[in-house]
């Protein structure tokens, strides 16, 4: 399956998911509807598609300018030697889609990293809790709105047992 | 209290609970296990990192891509030369220019200089932390040699910054091709001894076969990449499955394990460093010496740039020592030479008005490297695996997001499972076998 040919067989079985294709520096990008994304990804992980690995997953921030939040997702298929990017976007007011963990094994801590720094809430993660800041940090911190070098005591105060 | 974690929550009453780390003197690296104990069995884990993350992604929002390279030396602090050249051959793709044939073959030389050194470092830990402190004695020896030569050149051990956008800073150090045969040489010497030591020691294979293992498909399914992966048997390398620099027209192999246990990675390793010092004797034959300088007398700078207020200055310029091996004759084979993208030639900026004007658009805020708005993602083969960038532009001179995809953090995310069951003597062996970087883990 030449690239052309795969972007087709894609949409083909993924129908109206796939809201629209773009390229970017040569790579083939996916656009994807969110409320699809988990049926997306069940049906990439599989043969003929076969994007056994969870290259990334990463989150970029357009609130600002245009409201939305963007999910970036990397898959990679070894027995084709291929890479995918695809992308959701999200609202600005209410980022949340469903996990996909389950899927892969590696999901579960790159979901609570986009969690961690952006504030992403992904719907039946079993476990979504800040993994690079500690608990009790306030905010997400590669959000646009958050103010760079921003102090924040490193540590939370103490509960009182 | 509520228990914050997991474990916590689910850990039985009579169990102990026990915390390694996050600083603990068997792991390199500030990581934190909770382990849930019945005696020495470990019945779950818990691992938490974060400890070193310091906002590399935010910091770069707001570095211009000239000014963020620095940060990515310290990433992967064992072998920083490899993250500058991700982060470069990513900012290439974008800018749609490619390193001359020179800056190539010295980009691959000091990637593998990198490999080893990193390959070197995680084994050495590993053996350290497991009882074999001669092997790490070794290793650490063979490690000095070939900072040598990257010391010759960059001027730095570890936070080179030397391969730059669009090509590498300067010239090899006269004096590389020496250096580089002492430090192939004690390499393949150390690597005889270690093997010696450690391959049928029934001590080191007593805490590494078996332990840890990992299956193809779990290592897949974990986003593992690199020497970790390839211990399962499965041959991925971003050198072969996607070339880049010429590493196609290089002769070398991709060895593999069979069982994804920490002694297939320790012989992974072992084996690729072999491959490794291989690539580095090719390079060195096929890298021409560096062509002559202009003789005669050189001039200071400071006459250079009064002399040319009346007329074009001819005479070769002593430049800055720092600046060794950037001389504008040299320039021209080291990097690309399109305008915006890499430092102009010094003698331009001292003696010319449109040298001066192109050092000052390539360095003043707002000015210098911008490529076109969209999103691009780039890997190279790191010391622990696929090392990718992922970079959105929107047109200005700071990248409006960039994003590291470290391969640590997808191999150290299995460790929970990979520990679980075992003994707590096993949480080490296994923990070193995964080579984590806290520098690149926690960004």
């Amino acid at each position: 399956m030449g690239p052309e040919g795969l972007i087709d067989a894609i949409r083909a079985r993924l129908g109206e998911a796939v809201e629209g294709v773009t390229d970017s520096f040569g790579d083939p990008v996916l656009l994807i509807r969110p409320q699809d994304l988990r049926a997306v990804m069940s049906a990439l992980r599989e043969a003929p598609f076969d994007y056994a690995v969870l290259l990334d997953l990463t989150c970029v921030d357009f609130a600002a300018a245009e409201g939305r939040f963007e999910l970036v997702y990397h898959l990679y298929s070894l027995s084709r030697n291929v890479r995918l990017r695809l992308k959701t976007s999200l609202p600005a007011d209410r980022p949340s889609v469903e996990t996909v963990v389950g899927l892969w094994k590696n999901a579960e801590w790159l979901e609570r990293e986009a969690f961690d720094m952006f504030g992403v809430r992904f719907e039946g993660h079993p476990y979504l809790r800040r993994i690079l800041t500690y608990e009790g940090f306030e905010g997400h911190p590669l959000r646009k709105s958050y103010p760079w070098r921003l102090e924040q005591p490193r540590f939370p105060p103490k509960d009182e047992a | 209290m509520e228990p914050r974690t997991r474990l916590e929550r689910q850990a039985r009453p009579e169990s102990m609970l026990l915390n390694m780390g996050p600083s603990h003197p068997a792991m390199h690296g500030t990581i934190r296990i909770m382990l849930e104990l019945d005696a020495e069995k470990i019945l779950n884990a818990e691992v938490e990192v974060g400890y070193l993350h310091r906002g590399f992604e935010k910091t770069c929002e707001n570095r211009s891509y000239f000014n963020l390279l620095i940060y990515t030396d310290r990433l992967n602090y064992v072998s920083p030369l490899i993250n500058n050249l991700g982060y470069c051959m990513t900012m290439e793709k974008m800018l749609g220019v490619a390193a001359p044939e020179r800056a190539q073959l010295i980009r691959v030389l000091m990637s593998e200089l990198s490999r080893v050194s990193d390959h070197l470092t995680c084994l050495a830990a590993m053996a350290m932390e497991s009882g074999a402190f001669t092997a790490f004695l070794y290793m650490m020896k063979a490690r000095e040699y070939l900072w040598d030569v990257v010391e010759f050149t960059t001027g730095a051990r570890m936070t080179t910054s030397y391969i730059r956008i669009g090509g590498v800073r300067s010239d090899l150090h006269p004096g590389w091709r020496g250096a580089l045969s002492k430090a192939v040489g004690e390499t393949r010497k150390v690597l005889k001894d270690v093997s010696g030591l450690l391959d049928k020691n029934a001590i080191f294979l007593g805490r590494t076969r078996g332990v840890g293992t990992i299956s193809k498909e779990d290592a897949l399914s974990y986003g593992w990449t690199g020497p970790c992966l390839r211990s399962t048997g499965i041959a991925y390398d971003v050198r072969k499955a996607h070339p880049y620099l010429v590493y196609d027209r290089l002769a070398f192999d991709v060895p593999v394990g069979e069982f994804g246990d920490n002694y297939d990675r320790y012989r992974v390793r072992m084996r690729e460093m072999e491959q490794s010092l291989r690539i580095l004797e090719q390079v060195a034959a096929l890298l021409p010496e560096a062509p002559p300088l202009a003789a005669g007398p050189a001039i200071e700078p400071e006459e250079a740039i009064r002399r040319s207020r009346a007329e074009r200055a001819r005479e070769p310029i002593r430049l800055s020592p720092n600046l060794e091996g950037s001389e504008k004759e040299r320039l021209a084979g080291l990097s690309c030479q399109f305008p915006p993208v890499a430092v102009p030639a010094k003698e331009d900026a001292y003696t010319t008005m449109e040298g001066l004007i192109g050092h000052f658009l390539f360095f003043m805020a707002g000015k210098g490297i911008r490529p076109p708005k969209g999103d691009v993602y780039f890997s190279v083969e790191g010391g622990n695996g696929e090392l990718g960038f992922y970079i959105v532009s929107d047109g200005s001179d700071k990248p409006y997001r960039l994003h590291l995809r470290a391969p640590c953090l997808h191999i150290v995310s299995a460790l929970e499972q990979l520990i679980k069951g075992r003994l707590i003597a096993d949480v080490i062996p296994t923990f070193g076998s995964m080579n984590m970087i806290g520098g690149e883990l926690d960004r």
